[in-house]
């Protein structure tokens, strides 16, 4: 087969091909393979588990391969999604490069693929249909606009970042200061990396406490991550003072521990990362086979801000998501 | 019989270099020693450097006995996440808290005892033995927590690890009475004496009559157990078992904090107190990183820096050029006593 | 390579005059060796004679000091192993030293791999690998790792291997040191094979044995001189023994015509009835009786070390029976003996004997405190009178208890390990080479203390290379040759030339009833 040959015949062969999925689809359920990454973390888990939820309510066979944190494995998976000739495949990269060659195969089997929750690094943009996931940049704007507005604008805040050098880390802590210089009230006094765990999140606050005169200079802590922030918030009671209202705490992700710690009153906000990554991407996929309409390279998915008012409803609706 | 290695001279880079961190400490931060009383607690940065270093100095303790037989234990930190994922789990599901302490003390043992047959009986080389449960370990933690971060509100267990001891916190209380417990097993015993003669010798001391597999497989159980206490502190601290992360990395901070703490990767003579000095001169550099306000990128590059420092003033190599107290020669000709009693006395 | 065409002038390999020192000890003094096309030519000698010293200086792995070395008339002079092996020289150790991960084929070609455009060409590699094997009756998968495999076949691909590699002399150090009868037949051939193809094999061996079947040859040394060289033809035994051991003979210590013996009565220690261990040593009857020091007396790796090994159950035998006080007991284990009252005190003290960064005091107390078990210490004190104690018996000479041992001299160390067996007030003791490596004061109280313990009633079994010191304290001497018991010497039987006369006998000497010889 050449080269050629394949470009040339790139949109009409795959109208054609539509064509023959658009009948297929009407046959019989759509079937998608689903590479994840693993199940480090809940985040990662509950994505899993909307995948299944999303895919039952639109009558989709979800096939999913756990590559336990291992690129090989998603290779192996999807090269065996290639062999069985689903719809399409869905991936969680593991890593941002190296994808091209499998990435290939599945393009000259024509097989579309979706990126879900992360990008990839590739010169050749036309090897995935389209990619879903969240702006993190976005995310740390969402933050930093609440707390600016909650706080009109004036306040000492101190940052848990997350693992030094990660993709989040680093665009959460943008956003928020693009707001942050918005504001010349808003200052950020500390900041340390909690590497998205409990546990350093409640060491490093502790430390921001001690270091900020028994936390009486701080206004708020924003995490990076809600594990931090729940850290964060026993540090906060531990040194005497009552999150949520001495220290206003705000983070990302909006796992059910923090919708339960809104719910008390110890938390402030948290903006959401949705685990519904698969659901846009299903809708793509079925547009793109109903009537061949490609969708755009990137559907980020919203960035949804919660607040303790909602919080118990909230947190009942996730934790079984969880 | 000392707890730690004979001679003050030996002792001195490790208390020096607690010092002079502590110290570092106070310049960057002035009330580094301000200590005061918090809901019937001390609270404080030095009190944090004590608190925040005791997984680390009951890993280190457990560790100290498993270096000096020549081995060490990579598993410490799954260990410490199967014990907090077991404690979280089962207090969730209600059991009382002695159930709770009860099953995951067990399942330290039970990880300690693994380790020690592969080492002991199956002859399989330490690094390897636990590099098993190291990876497979973190694997049985998820599995119990279903890969979730397993939360629980019981004030019992959480007391472990936030509450306090006539005002000292209870991490720090339960690295006192586990250091204590473990000195006085090996040391009022003679278990302290087998240890150091299998590290030094396996052969010799098997030849000797020493039963190298009990006492091998004995200091990889208590090094199980340290970190099964170790995983309790840390779940209760957060209320939550993170299986995750809870004990990532920790098994090369305790094997550091025992190296700086002077005990011989090549095994032998080991100094308990001082691997626990060894644990909180890590603890003090990181609390005092979080304090200094430095970029976080500088963390790991500060505590590299400290750490080299004060292995370098250990390094036989170094030592040659440095003066030496009197009497601490370590290599010399053996003169005969003065007066030497030949023969005459019976056996 | 054929068999030589025309006989060659010059001999294979002549070294002469060859001398090594290290820091002062000298280790080759003037040695003259010669090898001939086609000709097995065994290398004998006791510990220390310099076998190695010359094959490591032959080979490249020392240079010599003196003298020279000539191959088929041309001086050489390798700076490595590679470099003799260029030269034509290949050498076989008994730990083979291929890679045991790698494939036959791959360590039969390791460093010359046939290459195919700047790649390793598997396929010829494996079809010469076979071409090689076969003529030595081999047919093993070659694409197996070499640690697969026994250790005779490990020997056999690494003497292929040499062989390839165009060897004229072949340096075998005792190959057959762990093999059984099958395969050192198997070997043997292979060495025929070799022979009748023009090749010199230099043999190091401990088996006398071994050494009349295969060998044409013998040159022995001893303390680094050379003792002499002899057609094996014409070299009785008992000569070649006498020139290993450097001893003058009469002639009527040739035959071996032992008197009656007088035969103890009493009820044995401990008692060995058919106790043996594959590879390690042939099975053999020994009964110990208190008060009495039995010594074993042979050539290095004849089996004695071995019998005192499994005595104690440093390694475990596996046949025969032991009884102690009429009971059968099992040795599993060291600490088995250490219950029923045994101790020993092995040949290398430094690897299995001293615990070197301890102090004396705790390498003395040791012993004691590990039969006590760690539940019961030995309180501080008690351990100081007991290291005390010891220090002022047997004179060990250190500053104090607190010393680590292992700052010691050689002898001293010895007296403390004796000590912790003392400490420990054993009924039999066992003493592998208990004066090697002491000087002479130490040598001297330690025999002295042999004597004095078996006054008091204690069982001594003790390996010695010294015959004067053997003939000394013994009642009672086991002779082993070629790892069996081959004779047990009593009362006015022992003498230095019965000892050597039964170390040389050809046919298994039966002596006295205690004596039990296989087949």
């Amino acid at each position: 087969m050449s080269r050629k040959w394949v470009i040339s015949a790139a949109t009409a062969a795959a109208a054609l091909f539509i064509g023959l999925g658009a009948v297929q689809a009407a046959d019989k359920k759509l079937v998608v393979g689903f590479s994840q990454i693993g199940s480090e973390s809940g985040w990662r888990a509950a994505e899993t588990k909307t995948a299944k939820a999303e895919a039952d309510k639109r009558g989709i066979d979800l096939k999913i391969s756990d590559a336990q944190q291992k690129q090989e494995n998603q290779i192996k998976a999807v090269r065996s999604f290639v062999a069985q000739g689903v719809d399409a495949i869905f991936i969680a990269p593991v890593v941002a490069t190296g994808w091209d060659s499998v990435l290939k195969e599945a393009k000259e089997a024509k097989i579309p693929v979706v990126l879900l929750d992360r990008q990839i690094e590739t010169k050749d943009q036309s090897l995935y249909m389209t990619a879903v996931t969240s702006d993190t940049v976005h995310e740390g704007r969402v933050a930093g606009e609440w707390l600016a507005k909650q706080t009109g604008g004036k306040c000492a805040v101190v940052e848990l970042q997350g693992t030094v050098g990660s993709s989040p880390a680093i665009n959460r802590k943008k956003g928020f200061d693009e707001i942050v210089a918005k504001n010349p009230g808003m200052k950020i006094v500390r900041t340390q990396s909690g590497d998205f765990t409990r546990a350093k999140g409640k060491e490093v606050m502790e430390s921001f406490i001690k270091a900020e005169n028994g936390g009486k200079g701080i206004c708020a802590v924003y995490a990076h991550n809600d594990d931090m922030a729940v850290g964060a918030i026993q540090a906060i009671k531990e040194a005497g003072l009552k999150p949520g209202k001495d220290i206003l705490v705000v983070s990302i992700d909006g796992v059910p521990d923090i919708f339960k710690a809104m719910a008390e009153g110890e938390a402030n906000a948290t903006v959401e990362l949705t685990p519904n990554m698969a659901g846009p991407a299903y809708d793509a996929l079925i547009a793109f086979k109903k009537d061949g309409k490609a969708p755009p390279k990137w559907i980020q998915t919203e960035s949804a801000l919660f607040t303790p008012d909602t919080a118990k409803a909230e947190y009942e609706r996730r934790k079984d998501a969880y | 019989m000392t707890l730690s290695a004979p001679g003050p001279a030996r002792n001195l880079p490790q208390y020096g270099a607690l010092i002079a961190v502590l110290l570092a400490n106070w310049l960057l931060f002035p009330d580094f020693f301000a200590i005061r009383l918090q809901d019937g607690r001390l609270f404080g940065s030095l009190i944090d450097v004590l608190n925040r270093g005791a997984p680390v100095a009951l890993l280190a303790v457990g560790m100290t006995m498993v270096i000096a037989t020549r081995g060490v234990d990579l598993s410490v930190g799954a260990v410490m996440a199967i014990s907090g994922a077991i404690a979280a789990t089962m207090t969730g599901a209600g059991w009382s808290l002695p159930a709770v302490l009860a099953a995951s003390l067990a399942a330290g043992l039970l990880c300690g005892l693994w380790n020690g047959v592969l080492v002991a009986v199956l002859r399989i080389q330490p690094i390897i033995a636990t590099l098993i449960l190291m990876v497979a370990g973190r694997g049985i933690a998820q599995l119990v927590t279903e890969g979730q971060i397993v939360t629980f509100t019981s004030p019992a267990l959480a007391f472990i690890g936030s509450g306090s001891f006539l005002t000292v916190p209870m991490p720090v209380v339960l690295t006192i009475v586990v250091l204590a417990v473990t000195a006085l097993l090996v040391r009022a015993t003679a278990l302290g004496l087998m240890i150091e003669a299998v590290g030094v010798n396996r052969l010799s001391s098997a030849g000797a009559g020493v039963n190298t597999p009990v006492v091998l497989v004995a200091v990889y159980v208590w090094c199980g157990l340290c970190a099964a206490v170790a995983g309790l502190i840390v779940t209760a601290d957060i209320r939550g078992a993170d299986a995750n992360n809870a004990g990532l990395w920790l098994e090369l901070d305790a094997i550091l904090a025992v190296v700086v703490g002077g005990t011989s990767l090549l095994g032998g003579r080991f100094g308990l107190v001082l691997s626990v000095v060894g644990a909180l001169i890590i603890q003090a550099m990181n609390t005092g990183i979080l304090l200094s306000g430095f970029k976080p990128e500088f963390n790991l590059i500060v505590k590299a820096g400290v750490l080299l420092v004060v292995l370098l003033l250990q390094s036989p190599t170094l030592t040659l050029f440095l003066p030496r107290p009197k009497g601490a020669r370590p290599i010399g000709t053996v003169k005969p006593p003065v007066a030497p009693t030949s023969g005459g006395a019976k056996p | 390579m054929t068999a030589s065409t025309a006989p060659p002038s010059a001999p294979l390999l002549a070294i002469r005059g060859l001398s090594k020192a290290f820091l002062g000890v000298q280790a080759l003094d003037g040695v003259d060796f010669t090898l001939r096309h086609g000709e097995i030519h065994a290398l004998l000698g006791e510990n220390g004679a310099g076998k190695s010293t010359l094959i490591k200086t032959l080979t490249g792995v020392y240079q010599r000091d003196n003298g020279t070395v000539a191959l088929e008339g041309r001086e050489i002079a390798p700076r490595g192993v590679e470099e003799a092996q260029r030269l034509h020289i290949g050498t076989v150790y008994q730990e083979v030293n291929l890679l045991p991960n790698l494939s036959v084929a791959e360590n039969l070609f390791l460093g010359r791999q046939p290459m195919r455009w700047g790649l390793v060409d598997r396929g010829a590699m494996r079809r010469r690998a076979r071409a090689v094997l076969q003529p030595y009756g081999l047919s093993v998968d070659v694409t197996a790792p070499l640690g697969r495999f026994s250790v005779a076949t490990q020997q056999i691909i690494a003497i292929a291997r040499a062989v390839d590699m165009s060897a004229k002399v072949l340096i075998l150090d005792e190959p057959t040191a762990s093999l059984d009868a099958q395969e050192v037949a198997v070997l043997f051939k292979v060495m025929r094979t070799l022979r009748s193809r023009g090749i010199g094999i230099v043999f190091v061996t401990h088996f006398l044995d071994q050494v009349y079947e295969v060998c044409d040859s013998i040159t022995v040394l001893r303390n680094g001189r050379l003792v002499g060289e002899r057609r094996t033809a014409d070299l009785p035994r008992l000569d070649l023994v006498a020139m290993m051991l450097g001893r003058e003979l009469e002639a009527a210590a040739h035959r071996i015509d032992l008197g009656p013996a007088e035969v103890d009565s009493r009820p044995p220690l401990a008692s060995f009835k058919g106790f043996g261990k594959a590879r390690s040593v042939e099975p053999f009857d020994l009964d110990i009786r208190p008060g009495e020091v039995v010594a074993l007396a042979g050539l290095l790796g004849s089996g004695r070390t071995e019998t005192v090994r499994l005595v104690f159950g440093m390694d475990r035998a596996d046949r025969g029976e032991a009884t102690v006080d009429g009971r059968a007991v099992r040795l599993k284990g060291p600490r088995d003996a250490v219950r029923l009252g045994f101790g020993f005190c092995p040949e290398d003290r430094k690897k299995e004997g001293i615990v070197g960064e301890l102090s004396v005091r705790e390498n003395i107390i040791l012993a004691l405190q590990a039969r006590q078990g760690w539940l019961k210490p030995i309180p501080r004190r008690r351990q100081e009178e007991i290291a005390d104690r010891f220090i002022r018996l047997l004179d060990i000479r250190t500053p104090d208890a607190e010393r680590p041992i292992q700052l010691l001299s050689g002898g001293n160390q010895q007296k403390a390990l004796l000590a912790r067996w003392l400490a420990t007030e054993p009924r039999l003791l066992i003493l592998d080479e208990p004066t090697r490596g002491i000087d002479v004061g130490a040598h001297a109280e330690i025999i002295r203390l042999i004597e004095r313990l078996c006054a008091d009633g204690m069982a001594l079994l003790v390996v010695s290379s010294e015959l004067e010191e053997i003939v000394a304290y013994s009642r009672r001497v086991v002779v082993l040759r070629d790892r069996r018991h081959v004779a047990e010497l009593r009362g006015g039987e022992v003498s230095v030339e019965r000892i050597v006369a039964a170390i040389a006998s050809e046919t298994p000497n039966v002596a006295g009833s205690g004596a039990e010889v296989r087949q």
